[in-house]
C-alpha cells in the first residue's frame, strides 16, 4: 500500500495502517522535532504528541498534501507549544540582535574549503539561533513549507514569519562567513 | 543603489521567492562585494538543503513509545464509543419502558371509563 492508501485505511479505522504510517515517517519527523527544539528529550515528547494529534485528527487530513508534510506542520505546532511553555527549555535564548559572528580565522569554512565542515558549522549555528528564528528558517529552507503554513503553525502573521526568516538567514550567514577585522573596520 | 540597501535585500531574494528589482540586479552585476555576499547566502541555503537529507537517528524505544501512546488513545476512544452506545441503549430502554407504562396507564384508564 502507498501512503495515500494507508491514510485512507487508517482514516477508516485500520490501526495497523496508522502504525505503518508512523513507521514510515517517524525518523524524519523526529529529525524535524530535534532541529526545532534543539534537544533529544523535548524532541521525543514533541514527536509523541504530534502523532497523537495526527491520530485524533486523521479525519481532518484532506489528502491534498503528503502525509509527511501534514506531519511536519503538526510537529511545528507541537514544538512551538512546547517552546512557548518553556518548562524544559535548556538553552539560553539569545537576544535577536546579539552578535553571532565567529571571527576566529581557523573557523572560516571558505578557507577550509570543506562542504562537510560548513554543514557541521551550520548545525552549530542553527542550535545557537533563538528558537523563534530557528523554527522559521528550518521549516522554510530545510522543509520547504510555505510562509503561510509556517505562520499558521507558529501562531504568527505571514509578515512576521518573513521578518524572522530574513533575520535568521542574515545571522546564519554572519555566523558562517564572519567579516575579517579589516572588512569590519572598512564598514565603520 | 548602495551596497547597504542591496545587503538588506539579499536574504529575501536568495531563494528566488522574491524577485530582485532591476536596480538591485545591476548593482550586484558590477559590485564584487555584493556578489560575494549573495554567494555566501546561496552556500548557506545549499547547506540547509543538504542538512535535510542528514539522518538524525532517534534513541531506541521512540517508535514503541509512539505506538503505545496511540494505542492507549485508541483504546480510550473505543471505550468511550462503547459507553456512549450503552448509554444510548439504556436511554432507549428507559424511554421504551416509560412509553409502555404510559400506554398501559392510558388503556387502563379508558377501560375504567368504559366500565363506569
Amino acid at each position: 500500500m502507498d501512503q495515500a492508501e494507508l491514510v485512507a485505511a487508517a482514516t477508516a479505522g485500520d490501526s495497523r495502517a496508522f502504525e505503518e504510517l508512523v513507521r514510515a515517517t517517524y525518523t524524519d519527523v523526529y529529525a524535524l522535532a530535534y532541529r526545532l527544539t534543539g534537544n533529544e528529550e523535548d524532541a521525543r515528547d514533541v514527536v509523541q504528541e504530534a502523532y497523537l494529534r495526527a491520530y485524533k485528527g486523521l479525519k481532518r487530513f484532506r489528502g491534498d498534501a503528503q502525509f509527511s508534510t501534514w506531519m511536519y506542520r503538526i510537529t511545528a505546532n507541537c514544538a512551538s507549544t512546547a517552546l512557548t511553555k518553556g518548562k524544559k527549555h535548556r538553552h539560553e535564548e539569545l537576544e535577536d540582535e546579539a552578535p553571532l559572528a565567529d571571527t576566529r580565522p581557523e573557523h572560516d569554512p571558505e578557507a577550509a574549503g570543506d562542504a562537510e565542515l560548513l554543514r557541521a558549522r551550520l548545525n552549530d549555528a542553527l542550535e545557537e539561533l533563538p528558537p523563534r528564528l530557528r523554527a522559521v528558517v528550518v521549516l522554510r529552507d530545510m522543509y520547504d513549507l510555505p510562509h503561510q503554513a509556517i505562520a499558521d503553525e507558529l501562531g504568527i502573521t505571514e509578515a512576521a514569519a518573513k521578518v524572522r526568516l530574513h533575520r535568521a538567514r542574515r545571522r546564519l550567514r554572519e555566523r558562517l562567513f564572519p567579516k575579517s577585522e579589516e572588512e569590519s573596520a572598512r564598514a565603520v | 543603489m548602495q551596497c547597504e540597501e542591496v545587503s538588506e535585500a539579499l536574504p529575501e531574494i536568495v531563494d528566488g521567492a522574491a524577485t530582485a528589482d532591476l536596480a538591485l540586479r545591476r548593482h550586484v552585476d558590477t559590485c564584487v562585494r555584493c556578489q560575494a555576499e549573495l554567494a555566501q547566502y546561496r552556500k548557506v541555503l545549499r547547506a540547509m538543503h543538504q542538512l535535510r537529507t542528514e539522518v538524525l537517528e532517534p534513541a531506541p524505544g521512540l517508535l514503541a513509545d509512539i505506538l503505545a501512546k496511540v494505542e492507549e488513545a485508541g483504546e480510550r476512544r473505543a471505550l468511550r464509543s462503547l459507553l456512549t452506545k450503552r448509554r444510548v441503549a439504556y436511554a432507549g430502554a428507559i424511554a421504551a419502558t416509560a412509553a409502555a407504562g404510559a400506554a398501559g396507564a392510558m388503556l387502563y384508564g379508558r377501560r375504567r371509563l368504559r366500565a363506569a
